[in-house]
């Protein structure tokens, strides 16, 4: 029996890294930017909602209201005045902006609010759990996971359906014919990204209420796992993020069962194994030419 | 007045300049053939006129208004559409999402969806099939309905025949009249001089990045036109850049 709540566990555990995962595949997917700073904007995001609550009392799952929109706004704003003109640079510029980002953040939030732990309190949400067939399910992984696919499934829809969808497929085929056809690429590319920073706030939110705290240098992990995700579930494709999630979840929980140690190492070691034997990913599309 | 009118344009890729001292001037309405050899810069023209490549120097004004400076976005915006070499459909999108974007300026006229697909029923059959998977044919037919969605006032085709049969080149051909009925200005790039001079207002030919004849089909004769294609007479390939000078 412990044997298959690993496995429900690794598959709920994957929701969240789906989540934290899908900004990251928006913003490769349409600019074809690797975002370095992905993991530590999640926890700045994270560290907005400590804010929020500090200073307004506002609650952990309220100032999402907040957090969420400025997140998207600072994206809309980053690309449109930084990463567009780092792009026109070189391939090579946005990688190197987006990692002095992922330096400048942590580094800055340890200024403002010391190196330790910040809470993020949820009541006893964290705690709370629900039992089926013998199987204890937390509340809060299962809700993460219901809110992974019902976030998934919407953004499908919409990059599928409504015209802004549809421009953003487009400019990730050729931005160039898209300019020809009236529509500035750039503004496109920024909703794009400013639509990734929304999901990657909500994404740090949930780990800080996850682990019960954020720390100022949290980001260098779950930005990993957010690579990993994607690497494995397969590049441009967002249900590749649910399945890389599961995968990368569930490998890691089993690995717990032989020692608590292992988890991250089995993790890489899935990565990896995806990498040398599937390198487009479990959904990926055959590389374009 | 005229509808665009270019005046002593220099234009080319970084270093590398591709268009001389380019003078042109086209009537509303009008049907405008760019002939010449391969490199002889009218992509580049047609391209510079599109808004994708700033010019060196020297102007364009389209409809009374000096648009030299306007990106290609805003001059799609105000009527002036280019259908690329090598078409350039978006390979991932359906071929009636690929209209659909076309349709991107919103601006009055009376193309939409389904006029489209009256003029080219090949594309109404094709509508919900992926871009990538058409033949050269079928993309070329999806790339002029897509420019068309957009109500253009200016259209700019280039090299439209490039790699197709002569049957399908007859069939796109054969919709041109139906496009200008409705008062739509062409400037069109293609190779084949006698396709060309069949149903163009007016010619102009251009050598070695220079337009070096122009003129209506009918006042010119073939031998006018081989020579300016070819660069005979005209100082470029048959006599040294030394006696040119």
């Amino acid at each position: 029996m412990s044997w298959l709540n690993a496995v429900v566990q690794g598959v709920l555990l994957g929701g969240f890294f789906a989540i934290s995962a899908l900004g990251l595949s928006i913003v490769f997917g349409v600019m074809r930017i690797v975002n370095l700073a992905h993991g530590a904007l999640m926890i700045l995001a994270a560290y907005g909602s400590v804010l929020l609550i500090e200073r307004t009392g506002l609650g952990t799952w309220s100032s999402l209201l907040v957090v969420v929109p400025v997140m998207a706004a600072l994206g809309y704003l980053l690309q449109r005045l930084v990463l567009q003109r780092a792009v026109s640079i070189s391939e090579l510029a946005p990688l190197m902006v987006t990692f002095g980002i992922s330096i400048m953040i942590p580094n800055a939030l340890v200024e403002l609010f010391t190196s330790d732990v910040q809470a993020l309190p949820t009541g006893n949400l964290a705690t709370r759990s629900v039992s089926a067939g013998g199987i204890a399910v937390g509340l809060l992984p299962l809700l993460t996971f219901g809110i992974a696919v019902v976030l998934i499934a919407g953004l499908q829809l919409f990059l599928a359906r409504a015209r802004s969808g549809r421009l953003m497929r487009a400019a990730a085929d050729d931005s160039q014919a898209l300019r020809l056809m009236g529509v500035d690429n750039r503004v496109v590319y920024a909703q794009a990204t400013a639509i990734a920073f929304a999901t990657l706030a909500l994404a740090g939110v949930l780990f800080g209420v996850r682990q019960g705290g954020v720390a100022p240098f949290d980001g260098q992990v779950t930005v990993l796992l957010a690579f990993e995700t994607v690497i494995i579930g397969g590049l441009g494709s967002l249900w590749g993020t649910l399945v890389g999630g599961i995968v990368l979840g569930v490998t890691q929980t089993l690995g717990g069962e032989f020692s608590p140690e292992v988890p991250l190492l089995v993790g890489n070691l899935m990565f990896l194994a995806v990498l040398a034997f599937r390198p487009n990913g479990i959904l990926g599309r055959e590389t374009r030419a | 007045m005229s509808l665009l009118e270019v005046t002593s344009l220099d234009a080319g890729y970084g270093d590398f300049q591709a268009l001389f001292d380019i003078h042109l001037t086209v009537e509303t309405g009008e049907l405008l053939a760019l002939v010449g050899a391969n490199g002889a810069g009218k992509s580049t023209l047609l391209r510079t006129i599109a808004g994708a490549i700033a010019p060196m120097s020297g102007h364009v004004r389209y409809a009374g208004a000096d648009i030299t400076g306007q990106p290609d976005f805003m001059r799609a915006r105000t009527g002036i559409v280019l259908v690329p070499e090598g078409r350039r459909l978006f390979p991932t999108l359906t071929v009636e999402e690929n209209l659909l974007v076309g349709g991107s300026t919103r601006r009055d006229g009376p193309w939409n969806l389904s006029a489209v697909f009256d003029l080219l029923p090949i594309v109404a059959d094709l509508r919900n099939r992926a871009c990538s998977h058409l033949s050269g044919g079928e993309q070329q037919a999806v790339a002029i309905g897509r420019a068309l969605m957009s109500n253009p006032d200016l259209l700019l085709l280039d090299e439209v025949s490039l790699g197709l049969a002569p049957i399908i080149v007859g069939q796109l051909y054969a919709v041109l009249p139906n496009i200008r009925e409705r008062g739509m200005t062409v400037i069109l790039v293609e190779q084949d001089l006698s396709r060309t001079l069949a149903v163009a207002d007016r010619v102009a030919c251009m050598l070695e990045g220079r337009l070096v004849l122009a003129g209506r089909p009918a006042e010119l004769t073939r031998e006018q036109v081989t020579d300016a294609y070819f660069g005979h007479g005209y100082g470029y390939l048959d006599t040294d850049s030394g006696a040119a000078r």
